[in-house]
């Protein structure tokens, strides 16, 4: 990091960087112009439509294709006996490493059947309705065994794994000795929480278009949020060299996690592809959604305190239990925000699965942080009231100098200017202390907080300017825009790093010939990404440099290159700005039309300690290498309006306030803090996907009935930023807000619940029935 | 979906021959319903027969009440200024129903046919005995949050999940039938509907071809000052938990007449005349509505998960009981 230059020492002159730029590609989206990933007409495309199991365990004993082969426009119909062979498959350790996969399972390499809604075939046709209609005569014979639904099964088999997601995470953590420390805890707390199954939902649905472009070479437009781990897999699949497989999204109508890995619907459809010799495009109904991209996972945690009388933590003992697939040790790692939030000086955790006949559990927006915060948000709440002290109050006793969990100093922290401008600007100051106690006519009203969190993943990127000599630029990187404002951002960086008007830049994503980005989860996009195009910039402005002081007639000839400093658009002397020249001027001069630069940007430990990891992911080990913890912080504050009688919980005012490094754009990460807010306040109120524990499958897959918020659930948000400058974390000082802003959210609806009613409910998601049945303490 | 044919006529007799006379045939107005389940292959219709040609239109002041042409829009009647002025409750329920965009297709003959929300009814993977009478009836013993505690039976305990009949119910509105040969007959809409009992397939008296025609629903005080309550696990566009359908007459506070169902805990729209009874004549006071309430949910028969709505459905009727006697 030493030897980088900072956007900060670069760019003194305000920009566009920052400003509230409306989406650079909102009126191609608005007009329909906007092309998703199902939205290729490819010539000779046909159309592939999924065949997925009734039964949630057993054998498939034969497949009857006959009466569906002979629809009008069937093509070909794949199942496990007819799938062309692959190189690799997930089935075995090895091969799910190579794949990256996030299920150690391919359907449709056996006749085996492990969850309800398994592909067991595939059938192309030349319409999506003949493809839907033959799909129904499939007729399939299943040798059904009685299936495991959850952990909480009493024949599910529960275990305490060594590791969790693949080796990533231990299944036990401790520092110091918590129950020692517990045991000796004038104070102590025990309660136990638990999580519905929750499903992404975005917008757009799983869909995948595959086109062989020769024997050993295949373009896929697919709806994911990296494409470059979409090609790594493939490529492992398919045994083709990483070249050989081309992924392209330009548009993604959200993921939310569920798009951060190639599940087994996409190489299913490159397969189709090769078998019947044309594009394939298949799309998941909103039905299979449900059983194709994975979930957050059912759970139940059970957070112990233990603290003194003035409410300082002394330990923190968490458990959590939670169903996984036949095959993986998936669990969301609840643990490691509750190891780091407050200043405990001990700690433990443990894992437990119990495995069951469902498919892989997968990240779903703050995966772990989210339900973590839940449990040691609402603990923290109840030990304020247990001891009479305000729940700000009792978060800033215990507030964390340093991380906890690794003795780093903090790279920034902003949390202490958060809870004090949420509070003003939420008029904390007039909340009743007492619970129970506030009345709006027959509807009881309750004020709740809690704190977010979310750490800023080790990552880094690459990316390409080219400027040309009129004025304009493209830059391109291969990251992915989920809806929420990438090529915006982007452009205003590259417009601000290059002293061009945002309209004179065009940025290009979402393809795996460009260089390569990060998989857009995490929150690690608009820092990579974006220090990734300034670097670049950068680049260009070295190689200008070189140009310009060769050039006679140029003012900076025989100037030495560190003197030298780019400023809107101009070539100029650091300590004499008069002295230079505009790069269109330069450029024309020496017969440029154009000129190309490249740069990597560095995020997080990475960026600091010099020494990047693996770019495909967020998980790596060099944070514990690096001098600084980061993180962003934040505040929620909600005000709740219950109905005791009838058990409505309506959110009436929100507050949301981060620290989160610099903003790029005031109303894309206005936009973000509120949808995670909408989806945090989704699962804290209404979102539940209910399987049923006899045949272990889904009974509301579908949107009517696996309810998120709708408008008249929403109130108007207020959301603020603290002013951040963090040099550590990269060259551009920014920090992802895409996770954060779900951070917390369960936590300061459930808070604020208790505030409104004395109960205490701390089973997600708070309906009306466990209002209803939910005694006041 | 499976392929089917297509029919349009502005004929009621062309229509109700057609569907009489061809097995497997269903008519479609706004296709809310019957294109939802065909897609998900709950039903799997050989032909489907439009009726929106058909002239049953209308929304009417006549000698006997309201007349809704059975093929109004949701949206339309629930925005009428005759049914918003003399028959709230029918105005709420409807407005209070589906969303926006379902309320401009939905009609209220389609309404009234509308089928359950039953997880295990809508995906045919599983048994179930209103969808494959005899294959039994996984609700009972699994996900049951949202069905029914009255009405329901050994074979199936599945809601009737719409708004409109709740309301009709209450107020003593009158189907008009008309079946293939022409003929008409007219049933009140608390006949319309049947419990389950050994039949779940049946959930209507309507005959194979036949139509519903206009729905009428007498004047009365109890209309005029009527009312619909619904509570939901969001703020908008979700079947009801538990409501409460209520229209009152109250002179100098005594009741002289009372109309009361219940919607999203019967296995029909739920008409409970033992808590009218109370009602009729006693003192409106929330001590008489909270009799009235636990009179109508006396015979709740709950499963494991739907328990709370016993209380919740008594609280809902109290509440608009409440509201309405003070408005
Ligand atoms: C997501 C969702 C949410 C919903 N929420 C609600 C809600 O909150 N409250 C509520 O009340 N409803 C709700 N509905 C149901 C909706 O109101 C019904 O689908 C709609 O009213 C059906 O009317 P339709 O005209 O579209 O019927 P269709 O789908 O056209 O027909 C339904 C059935 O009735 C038959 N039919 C139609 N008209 C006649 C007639 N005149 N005579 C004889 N048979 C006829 C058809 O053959 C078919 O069997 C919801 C629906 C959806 C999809
Ligand atoms: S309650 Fe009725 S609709 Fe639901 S599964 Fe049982 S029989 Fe089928």
């Amino acid at each position: 990091m030493e030897n980088e230059p900072a956007f900060f020492e670069t760019s003194p002159t305000p920009g566009v960087v920052g400003k509230p730029l409306n989406r650079v590609d909102g009126r191609d989206k608005v007009m329909g112009k906007a092309k998703y990933s199902a939205e290729y007409p490819l010539p000779g495309l046909v159309y592939g439509v999924l065949k997925t199991s009734d039964i949630a365990k057993g054998r498939v004993q034969s497949i009857d294709t006959s009466l569906a082969m002979k629809e009008p426009g069937v093509v070909q119909i794949l199942t496990h006996l007819n799938l062309p062979k692959l190189a690799k498959t997930p089935n075995d350790p090895e091969g799910k490493k190579a794949i990256g996969a996030p299920m150690g399972f391919l359907p449709m390499t056996s006749d085996v059947i492990h969850y309800a809604g398994q592909p067991v075939a595939l059938v192309v046709a030349d319409t999506f309705e003949r493809a839907t209609q033959a799909a129904a005569l499939v007729r399939v014979n299943y040798a059904a065994e009685a299936p495991i639904a959850a952990y909480t099964d009493k024949r599910a088999r529960l275990f305490n794994p060594e590791k969790i997601q693949d080796g990533k995470q231990d299944g036990y953590t401790r520092r110091g000795d918590a129950q020692a420390a517990l045991a000796s805890a004038p104070i102590k707390l025990t309660a136990t929480y638990t999580h519905a199954i929750n499903h992404h939902n975005p917008m757009e649905p799983g869909a995948t278009t595959a086109i062989w472009e020769a024997p050993d070479r295949v373009t896929v437009y697919e709806s994911t949020q990296g494409v470059t781990r979409t090609q790594k897999a493939l490529a492992a699949y398919l045994g083709l060299p990483q070249d050989q497989v081309r992924v392209i999204t330009k548009f993604l109508g959200g993921g939310f996690g569920c798009k951060g890995s190639c599940w087994p619907h996409t190489v299913l459809t490159v397969q189709a592809a090769k078998a019947v010799g044309r594009p394939v495009k298949l799309v998941l109904s909103r039905k299979q959604q449900f059983t194709s991209m994975g979930h957050r996972e059912d759970q139940t945690q059970t957070l112990t305190l233990g603290a003194s009388k003035e409410g300082k933590l002394l330990a923190l003992i968490h458990e959590k239990t939670s169903t996984t697939s036949p095959w993986d040790n998936y669990a969301e790692a609840n643990s490691k925000i509750i190891n780091l939030l407050y200043d405990s000086p001990t700690f433990e955790s443990h894992y437990e699965l119990g495995r069951a006949n469902v498919m892989t559990s997968t990240f779903t927006r703050a995966p772990g942080e989210a339900p973590g915060s839940f449990a040691i948000e609402c603990s923290m709440d109840d030990l304020a009231y247990q001891l009479g002290i305000d729940p700000i109050e009792i978060r800033l006793r215990n507030y964390a100098e340093k991380d906890p969990s690794t003795g780093q100093p903090w790279s920034s922290k902003s949390l202490r200017q958060c809870y004090a401008r949420g509070a003003e600007l939420f008029g904390w100051s007039k909340r009743n202390p007492k619970a129970g106690a506030t009345r709006n006519g027959r509807l009881l009203v309750g004020y709740g907080m809690a704190t977010a969190s979310y750490p800023v993943h080790n990552s880094q990127g690459t990316a390409r300017v080219r400027l040309y000599a009129d004025g304009h630029a493209v830059v391109q990187a291969g990251a992915t825009d989920l809806g929420t404002g990438t090529y915006t951002v982007m452009t205003q960086v590259a417009a601000d790093s290059l002293g061009l008007a945002p309209d004179k830049i065009r940025f290009e994503l979402g393809d795996t010939k460009l260089p390569t980005a990060p998989n857009s989860g995490g929150s690690v996009a608009a820092g990579t990404v974006s220090s990734s195009v300034y670097m670049a910039a950068q680049d260009v402005w070295e190689r200008l440099t070189k140009v310009a002081i060769k050039d006679p007639k140029s003012p900076l000839f025989q100037a030495k290159a560190e003197d030298v400093t780019a400023e809107n658009g101009r070539l100029q002397l650091k300590k004499d700005a008069a002295k230079g020249e505009h790069f269109m001027a330069l450029m024309k001069r020496a017969g440029m039309d154009d000129i190309e630069g490249s740069g990597q940007g560095k995020y997080g430990a990475g960026y600091e300690t010099g020494r990047p990891s693996n770019p495909a992911g967020p998980q790596n080990n060099t944070e514990s290498e690096a001098k600084h913890s980061m993180h962003s912080f934040g505040a929620h504050f909600c005000e709740v309006q219950v109905d005791p009688d009838l058990g409505t919980v309506r959110v009436t005012r929100w507050v949301s306030v981060h620290g989160a490094g610099r903003i790029l754009n005031a109303k894309t990460a206005r936009s973000q803090i509120i949808g995670g807010s909408i989806f945090g306040i989704g699962a804290a109120l209404m979102e539940a996907t209910a399987r049923d524990p006899h045949y272990a499958r889904y009974t509301n897959a579908d949107l009517g009935d696996y309810h998120i918020p709708v408008n008249a659930d929403i109130p108007d948000m207020t959301v603020e930023f603290i002013d951040e400058h963090d040099p550590y974390i990269n060259a551009m000082g920014v920090k992802g807000i895409g996770e954060i802003s779900m951070v917390g959210v369960t936590a300061a609806v459930a808070n604020a619940v208790f505030h409104a009613t004395g109960k205490r409910v701390r089973d997600l998601p708070i309906t009306p029935d466990k209002i209803l049945s939910t005694k006041s303490v | 979906m499976n392929n089917f044919s297509y029919l349009q006529t502005s004929q009621a007799k062309d229509a109700t021959a057609a569907v009489a006379g061809t097995k497997g045939a269903a008519f479609i107005a706004g296709g809310t319903t019957v294109l939802d389940l065909m897609k998900l292959n709950v039903e799997n219709h050989s032909q489907l027969v439009d009726i929106n040609m058909v002239p049953f239109k209308g929304i009417e002041q006549t000698a006997d009440g309201l007349r809704i042409g059975a093929l109004e829009r949701m949206s339309d009647v629930g925005e009428h200024p005759l049914v918003v002025q003399n028959y709230p409750v029918i105005s709420q329920a409807l407005l209070l129903a589906a969303s926006p965009q379902l309320r401009n297709m939905a009609s209220i003959g389609g309404n009234l046919l509308q089928r359950t929300r039953c997880g295990y009814f809508r995906d045919v993977a599983f048994p179930c005995n209103k969808r494959n009478p005899g294959s039994g009836c996984p609700a009972q013993e699994g996900e049951n949050r949202n069905l029914a505690i009255l009405g329901g039976s050994k074979a199936c305990i599945a809601t009737h999940p719409g708004d409109l009949g709740v309301a009709l119910a209450a107020l003593d509105a009158v189907l008009l039938l008309e079946n293939a040969k022409g003929k008409q007959r007219r049933v009140p809409l608390v006949d319309f509907h049947v419990v389950p009992g050994n039949t779940p397939q049946r959930e209507t008296v309507l005959e194979p071809g036949e139509l519903i025609v206009s729905v009428t629903v007498p004047a009365a005080a109890h209309a005029r000052k009527s009312k619909y309550l619904k509570v939901r696990d969001r703020a908008s566009y979700a079947f009801a938990l538990a409501s409460a359908a209520v229209g009152l007459d109250v002179q100098s506070g005594q009741i002289r007449s009372a109309r009361v169902a219940l919607g999203g805990v019967g296995t029909k729209p739920w008409r409970s005349v033992a808590a009218e009874k109370i009602l009729t004549g006693a003192p409106a006071t929330e001590a008489t509505f909270r009799a009235a309430a636990a009179a109508a949910l006396r015979d709740a028969q709950p499963r494991e998960q739907n328990r709370f709505k016993v209380e919740l459905a008594q609280n809902t009727l109290v509440r608009a009981l409440l509201e309405l006697s003070a408005a």
